[in-house]
């Protein structure tokens, strides 16, 4: 490169003129000049990348680390049986229908000085309160019917914007008619905040709830369900399929026409967009084989179809980098081919298989296109209890919560990101240690 | 009278008939898909003692070697015709079951190889796939015999359990050869057993050799005349993937009878 940016001449002139000596300190500054410029690049390149990474994690931490809290009312609430089961039968159906809503709304207005005549101020005062209260009362007076005719102490959800403005996101400054709470409300707000009586507490909803249009009631639960039935899916049917399929063509597959052809698809397959399997399997499992929509089975096989070139390649590579003196060693002695491979390749190339295993599940855990086209895009309430019964899955929860406008559904988004990165951190991690600790050891 | 004249016929016979050699090879060629490395050799490999193979790189004496034990299976472009027989049997037979003949061949590399295991699954696992073993007591007591025949047991006999690999490379390359011949082979193959090993490692390799010849007909290739000068009783010399001499180590070097021979021995290339 230099010696080309010289002019010929100048270049041929110099030759005849001296013999070029090896210490010519112009020569040696360029290029200890350029050797420092690339390591400069290099250097600039990391830093831009982990700037941006740094800007993605602060926002996503700076918004999602409320989500982890929420806002709490103490409530005294007399669970009135006469409101409750007024026949006194006992029966489920009874409880679960009862007009719970009613008796929170009872002991907020007897904490907030009596039940108002005004029916404006009535609703203020029921503004505090999440409309989805009567659940949690319901859920434990299910939970143990015994309960019914007492007075319990219940913490139940505030009304999302309570929630916001105890999370600083309401600005006080601002007109109070076009502030999201009025005067009186935040007079009793900041009131029951001094007593204790309003707090933010830990969100363990967030973790197990399913699916809500209220941001303060809405979790992951489902989603989490759902992301562990078709992660067990994949393990189960992609591992060893996959492996099976490596250790064939590696192994024992002759080398022809139709084997290649095997390979150049396998690496096509690894680069084919994931809607387009999210279309396969909304024709082959859904429309074909009539399996339920919105189903975690679905969403699994997909991902597994997915994920399998993945761990095709990620365990041919790992058989591949088992030294061929091994192998030698093996039959030298003579063990069988399949003795070779059992005994000797299939245990060294574990660490590297389990790796491209984890690697692939990670892509898997992360994708979201071809779960909407099978349907996994869902309002689903109640836990599934089988993978044949609807669920949504993690990133989908994410999606679905992003495009929902609440204020409250913002933090969730970023709060539900966070667990989602988390479980990728820590596979990630699992495959970082298994390599370092089954690192080459011949 | 007649006792003596049994006798005399019976020696008489065994002066006629020369010992039966181990190994014998009859048009052996190598074919490397459309390459051929091996061309027509003829030769009989006497039994217990050293026989080597030198030549120039890549004049076939590996591929050779490999054929004897099939290693060259291994390699899915290779092809051998001719035929190749130890103890009378052709090892190209459909029906001889090649898992057999290496445990009766056994083969030791260029680079010491053992297993990413303890020293004794090293030895053990061969007599245990070929079901010489039933007990711990007797994989034990294979272990200590090849590592005592290997000259290795004084020096690991109290880290049986740790890893092979984290011997010296001259203790490696014995630990290779008390592996394989922990399923008392009757041949050993040495594929240049000593290039990668210092001066001190390589006499010691060469003085088990001497010893083990007692007992097992040993094929070892060597780059080094030296060693081959040293070790073997006869030795072949290969050329080009031909078989240019074959005879007596000591005549080979002393008075070889092809030109090719003495230009390779006198250093002239190689």
């Amino acid at each position: 490169m230099t010696d080309q940016a010289i002019p010929a001449g100048d270049r041929a002139g110099k030759h005849d003129a001296v013999r070029p000596t090896l210490h010519d300190p112009a020569r040696l500054r360029r290029r200890y000049a350029a050797e420092r410029r690339y390591q400069a690049y290099g250097l600039a390149a990391i830093l831009f990348g982990l700037g941006f990474l740094v800007f993605l994690f602060g926002s996503i931490i700076g918004n999602g680390w409320s989500a982890f809290l929420q806002t709490g009312i103490r409530l005294e609430i007399a669970l009135d049986k006469s409101v409750i089961d007024p026949a006194g039968r006992g029966e489920r159906r009874t409880l679960q229908t009862a007009d719970y809503t009613k008796l929170a709304r009872e002991a907020l207005y007897a904490r907030l000085g009596g039940r108002p005549a005004d029916r404006k101020e009535r609703n203020q005062m029921n503004g505090l309160l999440s409309a989805n209260v009567d659940t949690q009362i319901r859920d434990a007076v299910l939970a143990d019917p015994s309960i019914i005719g007492t007075t319990r102490v219940f913490w139940v959800n505030a009304q999302g914007n309570v929630d916001q403005l105890l999370k600083g996101r309401i600005d006080r400054s601002i007109p109070e008619s076009r502030r999201q709470l009025s005067d009186r409300q935040l007079a009793w707000i900041d009131a029951m905040v001094a007593t204790g009586e309003v707090a933010r507490r830990f969100n363990w909803p967030l973790f197990t709830a399913g699916a809500s249009s209220q941001p303060e009631s809405a979790g992951v639960g489902v989603a989490l369900i759902g992301s562990f039935f078709m992660m067990l899916t994949v393990v189960l049917l992609a591992v060893p399929l996959g492996a099976m399929a490596a250790v064939y063509l590696e192994e024992f597959a002759p080398t022809n026409r139709w084997t290649d052809l095997i390979e150049i698809n396998i690496n096509n397959l690894a680069a084919v967009p994931s809607i387009v399997f999210g279309l396969l399997g909304l024709a082959v499992f859904i429309n074909f084989a009539g399996l339920p929509r919105s189903a975690s089975l679905v969403g699994g096989l997909v991902l597994t179809l997915m994920t399998l070139p993945t761990i095709i390649i990620a365990t041919r590579a790992a058989i591949r980098a088992v030294p061929p003196s091994i192998r030698e060693a093996a039959l030298g002695v003579g063990a069988s081919k399949m003795q070779t491979i059992t005994h000797h390749v299939l245990p060294l190339a574990l660490p590297g298989i389990m790796t491209g295993t984890i690697i692939g599940l990670v892509q898997a855990l992360g994708e979201t296109a071809p779960l909407l086209m099978i349907g996994m895009v869902a309002f689903v309430i109640d836990h599934p209890a089988t993978p044949l019964e609807p669920s949504t899955a993690l990133p989908v929860q994410i999606y679905m919560w992003a495009t929902s406008a609440e204020r409250g559904f913002v933090e969730r988004t970023a709060g539900a990101t966070i667990i989602l990165l988390l479980f990728l951190f820590v596979m990630n991690a699992a495959a970082v240690l298994l390599r370092r600790r089954y690192q080459k050891k011949w | 009278m007649v006792d003596m004249s049994v006798k005399d016929l019976s020696e008489s016979a065994a002066v006629a008939e020369p010992a039966k050699p181990k190994i014998t090879a009859r048009k052996t060629c190598v074919f490397y898909g459309e390459k051929q490395a091996l061309f027509d050799v003829d030769v009989d490999i006497p039994g217990n003692g050293i026989t080597a193979f030198i030549g120039p790189s890549g004049c076939g004496k590996s591929t050779f070697l490999r054929c004897i034990n099939r290693m060259n299976d291994t390699i899915a472009i290779a092809r051998v015709t001719g035929e190749i027989k130890v103890d009378g049997v052709d090892v190209y037979d459909r029906a001889l079951d090649v898992v057999e003949l290496r445990a009766r061949v056994g083969m030791v590399f260029q680079k010491p190889n053992p297993f990413p295991k303890s020293i004794f699954d090293n030895i053990a696992y061969g007599p245990r796939i070929h079901g010489l073993v039933k007990t711990k007591a007797e994989a034990e007591e294979i272990v200590v015999k090849s590592l005592q025949r290997a000259g290795l047991f004084e020096e690991v006999k109290d880290r049986l359990a740790e890893p092979g690999t984290g011997l010296s490379g001259g203790q490696q390359q014995r630990l290779c050869i008390a592996r394989a011949i922990a399923t008392s082979p009757e041949v050993l193959l040495m594929d240049e057993p000593c290039s990668a090993l210092d001066p001190i490692a390589t006499a010691r390799i060469e003085e088990l050799m001497d010893e083990l010849r007692q007992n097992l007909t040993i094929i070892i290739v060597t780059h080094s005349m030296q060693q081959a000068a040293r070790v073997s009783q006869r030795t072949a010399f290969f050329h080009l993937g031909r078989l240019i001499e074959e005879g007596p180590t000591t005549g080979i070097f002393t008075n070889p009878k092809n030109q090719r021979t003495q230009d390779y021995i006198t250093g002239r290339y190689g």
